[in-house]
């Protein structure tokens, strides 16, 4: 098959950016969306020319290090998966695809479609852990915790740290990205002395780094490879209003 | 080469009780005198990094990714081990120490093996209270599963996804140690080289992998967590950064390479679909708990595998292994599927694939039960190949996943140069010549949470090495060296890419020196893989300056180690004449096919020492003791 791309070019972060049309032929449905791209950069390098930088690593969807805005939705069109797990099966002979970076003020663009995503790992140094030094834990099942919870906790710790929420968001709220670290380590009794300081904290970080509000449009929910729930930012709010109003 | 293992005397079961008492301690006042270089922040890495902190050490931390949370160990799906007999199902420390040494086909270390089955059970206490959610039973306690080559649950799991739930945790920790100072946080900077002042490692030069500038970190030790080199076959379940370099600069330097040849090709994994193909997908082992593997009796058999009766199926493994069945261990499950596609009854595009079948399974258990268990790597499988798998049975075909070989260290994880900790799969000790399922996320987490932050201490109180400074003519030269590297790389205006290479290299390597070796291969190996790196000198092209983002850059200077560490691993597997684990030599083999080991005059481990360039490596040994674990060969029947 045959694919036209528009692909966002820019050299670095001190430079502009533009659209760029490249024609790919000689695709297979088979190929997954990174692989068309390998491809093409292949390409690219034979004609001498610099091949599209963007970021991947794992390509079996868990690192959480691919992105792309694909027809203008993260991670592409195909519900629940990330763009390394996106198959050309899924576009159709002789489509048009557009393909962007992640944009977002707190996300500044690297080179072409790679973007700094390190305001991620700055909320995350703010709270985003249970202070339990090496050596001073329990044994494993001295607590038992219901399955429930510990499935919640795990729906939320499922979070890859990608940033299509951000991406997707009007806001560029990182609201979802918050929330499902505080919500997994709130569903648990190891996560409870630090579950108001921790809320407030990210929350604070968050704000810092430029990311935008909530304003509750789910769009973050329907984008997210790993189909975090957005019942988590209601946990979150629920403990920084709790934090809010009674202290930590 | 000094090849001390320094594995303490005594009872097996008391060495490290009493080696943590006979080492020396750094007063608390005085650890934050030095500096730890942690290169890697994967689970060895982060856990290492965070828990030194915590002591009061100052740690600079290095990763080549974006954040500590992208590194590979957060693709580990099925679980990890420990011998906490929660299931009352016999097992004990003693047992996980004997199910890893027979499992590593008797090439591992005894006392590194027992230790790492001792503090076992304290990672487990330690990551639940880090928050990490490993799966539970409706009563709230932790849930356990069985994995290969045990015969006791003894395998803790968060869904399909534990890699990702205890890196998590790591890099919580991680995150709470940068917060609080102790760490300083170095993000994509590349390890180039190591710097050896009087001996003894000292530092690293690093690239900045935006800037492209090339600098220097001076320490008191330097701890390489830097992973495995599967890669080296370029089609590999590993992420697509990872590389040797860091591991292979450190060997140029004079640390031993150990038992290269142990690689771990990994039985379930999707089949190649095409030359496209840059990477391959791993199937956790789990799955091999509830999906039966056959492949059709009959050769060529084109039919669907509905279309085939029970009776025209081999279900290989329950044939040949009857009591472990399909949780045969890797090696022997990956060798097996080989044989069957071999034999012509291989399934699917080019025959080189077998059926993990879960429709016995769901008729007994229910689909609800199967999807609660594995429906994340259904729905992964079903993504890549468009099958879905509650439907028809999978495809899998076995593909390199984890090297058991890597850098030689003694008992306290230090390697042959003086200061060089070598932690997780990028050392050699504890899974022989191979690696049992949901051992590699145990090892990485007890070296970095339970054994350096012992040893490393020892070696700062009696190694006696005074302050340094990365301004040492040491660094100066060695950041030349590296600027001269790439400058080389980038001069060569050839026309070919550095992908082209490093496909070219694994296609050989996969050929010549995969799941089955022999001797007229190898040497076709080893005459090939010179002839391929001069072409690479003369005929790459890499784009750009080395002054910025640049990625066909880095990927040249990973594909340029690989192309002279290749030539050691072939050195490897050359020369030891017997069959081991993940080493299959054709030449040596049982009546039956199985792996026919050599005790007499293979039971050690081959140290490579890097001889000088063009140069054959020389060959060092240390002799393997085994006062506790009887040998014998290994059966699963």
């Amino acid at each position: 098959m045959k694919v036209t791309l528009e692909v966002w070019r820019q050299k670095s972060s001190e430079n502009g950016g533009k659209m760029v049309s490249y024609d790919v032929d000689d695709i297979t449905p088979d190929m997954s969306f990174l692989e068309m791209l390998d491809v093409l950069n292949e390409r690219l390098l034979q004609k001498g020319e610099d091949s599209i930088a963007f970021d991947h690593d794992c390509r079996e969807g868990i690192c959480g290090m691919c992105s792309l805005m694909i027809n203008g939705m993260p991670h592409g069109p195909e519900r629940a998966t990330t763009t390394c797990q996106l198959h050309m099966r899924k576009f159709h002979d002789g489509q048009h695809i557009t393909v962007e970076p992640w944009r977002a003020s707190a996300f500044p663009v690297l080179k072409d479609l790679v973007v700094d995503r390190s305001a991620f790992d700055r909320v995350m140094q703010k709270g985003g852990y249970i202070s339990a030094n090496t050596g001073n834990a329990p044994d494993a099942n001295a607590i038992p915790i219901s399955k429930k919870d510990a499935d919640i906790a795990m729906d939320a710790a499922a979070c890859i740290g990608c940033g299509a929420c951000v991406a997707v968001c009007k806001n560029s709220s990182a609201m979802l990205f918050v929330a499902a670290k505080a919500s997994h380590l709130a569903h648990l009794p190891q996560g409870q002395p630090e579950r108001y300081d921790r809320a407030l904290k990210m929350m604070e970080q968050a704000d810092d780094e430029g990311f935008g509000s909530c304003t509750n449009t789910y769009d973050c929910e329907a984008a997210c490879p790993k189909e975090i729930s957005v019942r988590h930012i209601a946990q979150l709010n629920k403990d920084y209003l709790h934090a809010a109003l009674f202290g930590k | 080469m000094n090849l001390d293992s320094k594995i303490p005397s005594g009872p097996i079961a008391e060495k490290w009780t009493k080696h943590k008492f006979d080492m020396k301690l750094v007063n608390p006042a005085n650890k934050r005198k030095y500096t730890v270089i942690v290169v890697g922040t994967g689970l060895a890495g982060a856990s290492a990094a965070a828990t030194l902190a915590e002591l009061g050490y100052k740690v600079l931390a290095f990763t080549y990714h974006d954040s500590p949370r992208r590194a590979h160990s957060i693709a580990a799906q099925g679980g990890i081990n420990a011998a906490k007999n929660y299931p009352n199902d016999g097992d004990s420390v003693h047992r996980l120490f004997y199910d890893t040494v027979k499992g590593g086909d008797f090439r591992s270390r005894e006392a590194n093996v027992h230790r790492l089955s001792e503090v076992s059970a304290n990672i487990i206490d330690q990551c639940v209270s880090q928050g990490v959610p490993f799966a539970r039973e409706y009563g709230g306690y932790l849930s356990n599963r069985s994995f290969g080559g045990a015969q006791v649950s003894r395998t803790f799991y968060a869904r399909g996804q534990t890699g990702q739930q205890l890196l998590l945790g790591a890099y919580a920790q991680l995150n709470k140690e940068i917060d609080k100072g102790g760490v300083t946080m170095f993000y994509r900077k590349e390890m180039l080289d190591l710097v050896i002042v009087n001996g003894h490692a000292r530092g690293i030069i690093t690239r900045d992998l935006i800037t492209g500038k090339i600098e220097s970190f001076a320490g008191d030790a330097v701890l390489l967590c830097t992973g495995g080199y599967s890669n080296v076959f370029y089609l590999s379940t590993n992420a697509k950064a990872c590389n040797v370099t860091a591991a292979y600069r450190a060997y140029k330097r004079g640390a031993g390479f150990a038992n290269p040849c142990y690689t771990q090709i990994h039985p379930t994994c999707i089949p190649v679909s095409g030359d496209h193909q840059s990477k391959l997908t791993l199937m956790s082992e789990s799955l091999r708990n509830d999906g039966r593997i056959w492949v059709p009796k009959k050769g060529g058999d084109q039919r669907s595998p509905s279309q085939i009766p029970e009776n025209e199926r081999d279900y290989y493994l329950e044939r040949k292994y009857p009591s472990f069945g399909n949780l045969s261990p890797r090696d022997i499950a990956s060798r097996s599927a080989k044989e069957a596609c071999d034999a012509g009854r291989g399934i699917g595009p080019g025959a080189r694939g077998v059926y993990l079948d879960f429709a016995d399974s769901i008729a007994r258990l229910g689909k609800q039960v199967i999807e609660e268990r594995y429906g994340n790597l259904f729905e992964m499988y079903e993504r890549i190949t468009g099958e879905n798998p509650y439907n028809v049975p999978m495809r899998i075909y076995p593909a390199p996943h984890y090297t058991m070989g890597g850098i030689w260290v003694d008992y306290n994880l230090m390697s042959t140069i003086p200061g060089l900790h070598v932690l997780g799969e990028a050392n050699f000790s504890d899974h022989g010549a191979n690696r049992l399922g949901a051992s590699a996320l145990m090892q990485g987490l007890a070296d970095g949470y339970f054994v350096i932050p012992y040893t490393i201490g020892h070696y700062f109180a009696s190694s006696g090495q005074g302050k340094i400074t990365a301004d040492a003519p040491e660094f100066k030269q060695a950041e030349q060296q590296a600027a001269e590297k790439i400058a080389a790389l980038l001069n060569i205006h050839g026309k070919r890419t550095p992908t082209s290479f490093h496909h070219q290299l694994g296609k050989l390597m996969w050929d010549k020196c995969g799941m089955a070796r022999n001797e007229k291969g190898l040497q076709e190996a080893l005459n090939e893989i010179p002839s391929i790196r001069e072409e690479f000198w003369n005929n790459l092209f890499v784009p750009g300056s080395g002054s910025e983002l640049n990625q066909s850059l880095e990927l040249a200077g990973r594909v340029a180690d690989f192309l002279e560490f290749a030539e050691v691993l072939c050195n490897d597997a050359l020369h030891r004449n017997e069959s081991c684990g993940g080493h299959f030599r054709e030449e040596y083999q049982t009546s039956e096919g199985e792996a026919k080991r050599d005790d007499e005059n293979y039971s050690y481990v081959a140290v490579w020492e890097f001889n000088g360039k063009g140069n054959k490596p020389l060959l060092n040994k240390e002799p393997l003791q085994f006062e506790n674990v009887h040998l014998s060969v290994r059966s699963y029947k």
